[in-house]
């Protein structure tokens, strides 16, 4: 049975200094986090010994191939729900903390938002008048330089890595048609003698690779990074970088749910012998988010071609299918896993009858139809720079600034739940006890990472709390552990470590 | 204002409701233009005041 798609999302935002000569962004993202955590809590260093991100899936390691990562003297906190946020090259990145199911992770993500808005608050007060920070939740400066917006998925080792690369790809390349959070122009060096005023995503622009393990050039559809962060003998974590950064919870929710199902059904080997692989996935990621209509076909392997949209329906059959035969429990809540193919079966629906009716639950559409009206009414171009600043500011985490905060947006999730994920960590997984601890204990613990937590109760040696397994730590199995303890040292001693 | 939004939101939906008999695409469809004509009354004290300006310094270093 597929193992419980434990899940996270990293993203990498867009920042600007502005009233500043020059705006380092190095500068700015410390300032801005510092801001943040220093209004909160004490601050709480990460731990990198566990960190490898050089080691890839295919069982080789590139020694070399990627440089250190020498950022243990920039700001890196670990909150009380759980999460990262951290300055990470030249951006500020938050990472949710670890999520059993796709909503509650909408919620985790959407929190990310409301802290980088708080900082920007924070910060306001800390620098000097006439400065200000903007924050963007996207992925490009519309010059050609593109920051990721990652997506984590806990997956069972001993499922051979071809088999995710066969049958995730084309979910990947066809998946933006719901995903994406729209563009206006192209990036890349070359459309291939193709007009894209507008595009479904983001991110197509900048992937040159099927298979990989870079990140920051030659962008690979599928990332090989094995890093677990857990028994590295039982999980992998299968590491996204293809998605864009989304603002709608809908977006989010499918973006998660569907891939998390994708990735059960090649857990539990259900595509058996169906192969949608791609004849050029690298050339099919493009077509499909140049594609407004939705109608290109895209050439496979195996032999004749198939749409984004008429490929995402073969996989919702397989899913539906699947949830019949298996149940969807590896999806988190009951109700959760049902959504999924609730929302995954009606966004197919529209985008083949009415996807402009979509406005109000993918990006894409969203702003588009902002945009496009916009040059509508006011009779611009395509090119004019008043569309590429809309395009900026559909983004912007700020409320009174953002254009998205001005659309009437489908939600998920309460304001309340959002307001709880930004300092309370998910009751479900390993998060749960970190986060507990840091509420409690901040200033006993000496470092965190997402597979330990290190105490340093003063006169003892450091004590190392180590969190391998993703689903344990969870509030169920230690409530009543912490509600018997006092103090640190009580904690640590009736964990016996 | 996000609790705003979704009272908007449910008395919305009350009235789709109401007039069941009309089929729903173009309900919807006529919904959401009637907004954004709304939204483009009011858009342009939001946008940022120099959009030339803005586009151009806005240059990140690369990321992930």
């Amino acid at each position: 049975m597929a193992i419980q798609k434990v899940c996270g999302i990293e993203t990498e935002y867009g920042i600007l200094l502005r009233g500043s000569g020059d705006s380092n962004p190095i500068a700015a993202s410390s300032v801005l986090i510092n801001a943040y955590v220093a209004d909160l809590q004490r601050k709480v260093d990460w731990d990198f010994e566990d960190e490898s991100p050089g080691n890839d899936a295919r069982g080789f390691a590139r020694e070399g191939s990627m440089p250190p990562e020498v950022e243990t003297h920039l700001v890196n906190a670990v909150l009380t729900n759980g999460a990262r946020y951290y300055v990470d090259h030249a951006h500020p990145e938050y990472s949710t903390p670890e999520c059993a199911d796709p909503k509650q992770l909408v919620a985790y993500d959407k929190a990310g938002e409301r802290i980088l808005a708080r900082s920007i608050e924070a910060a306001a007060r800390t620098l000097p008048q006439g400065q200000g920070i903007v924050i963007l939740k996207n992925n490009s400066d519309r010059k050609g330089n593109s920051y990721g917006t990652h997506e984590n998925y806990l997956m069972d080792r001993a499922v051979p890595f071809a088999r995710i690369v066969q049958h995730v790809m084309p979910h990947f390349v066809t998946r933006q048609i719901y995903t994406g959070a729209g563009k206006v122009g192209s990036e890349a060096p070359s459309t291939g003698g193709v007009e894209v005023p507008f595009q479904l995503t983001q991110r197509a622009d900048f992937f040159e690779e099927e298979v990989g393990l870079e990140t920051t050039l030659k962008r690979p559809i599928v990332n090989t990074r094995d890093e677990p962060h857990a028994d590295a003998q039982k999980y992998r974590r299968l590491h996204v970088i293809v998605g864009d950064a989304n603002l709608s919870e809908v977006a989010t929710f499918l973006k998660v749910g569907v891939t998390a199902l994708v990735l059960a059904m090649i857990e539990d080997d259900w595509f058996r012998d169906r192969d949608f692989t791609l004849t050029a996935p690298v050339q099919a990621i493009r077509r499909v988010s140049y594609d407004m209509t939705l109608r290109q076909p895209l050439e496979l392997a195996a032999g004749g071609s198939m749409t984004a949209l008429e490929m995402q329906w073969e996989l919702f059959d397989l899913g539906r299918k699947y949830a019949e035969d298996r149940g969807l429990a590896c999806l988190g809540r009951e109700e959760s896993g049902a959504e999924v193919l609730r929302r995954w079966e009606s966004v197919l629906t529209g985008l083949e009858t009415e996807p402009e009716a979509l406005a109000d639950q993918l990006d894409w559409v969203a702003k588009y139809r902002l945009i496009d009206g916009y040059r509508v009414r006011h009779g611009l171009s395509w090119r004019d720079p008043k569309l590429a600043a809309m395009d900026l500011q559909y983004h912007d985490v700020r409320p009174e600034k953002s254009l998205f905060a001005k659309l009437d947006m489908e939600r998920l999730v309460t304001d309340a739940e959002v307001e709880r994920a930004v300092t309370e960590p998910p009751p479900d997984t390993r998060a749960y006890f970190r986060g507990r601890c840091l509420q409690r204990w901040s200033s006993a613990i000496a470092a965190a990472n997402w597979d330990s937590l290190v105490f340093d109760l003063g006169s003892d040696p450091l004590r190392r709390v180590p969190m391998m397994e993703p689903l344990r730590g969870t509030a169920s199995m230690v409530d009543t552990l912490f509600e018997g303890c006092s103090s640190p040292a009580e904690l640590l001693e009736r964990l016996g470590s | 204002m996000a609790e705003r939004e979704q009272k908007k939101k449910q008395s919305t939906t009350r009235e789709e409701e109401v007039v069941e008999e009309t089929p729903e695409k173009s309900e919807k469809g006529e919904k959401l233009k009637a907004e954004l004509d709304e939204l483009l009354d009011e858009i342009d004290e939001v946008l940022e005041d120099n959009a030339e300006e803005f586009v151009r310094n806005y240059v990140q270093k690369g990321g992930q």
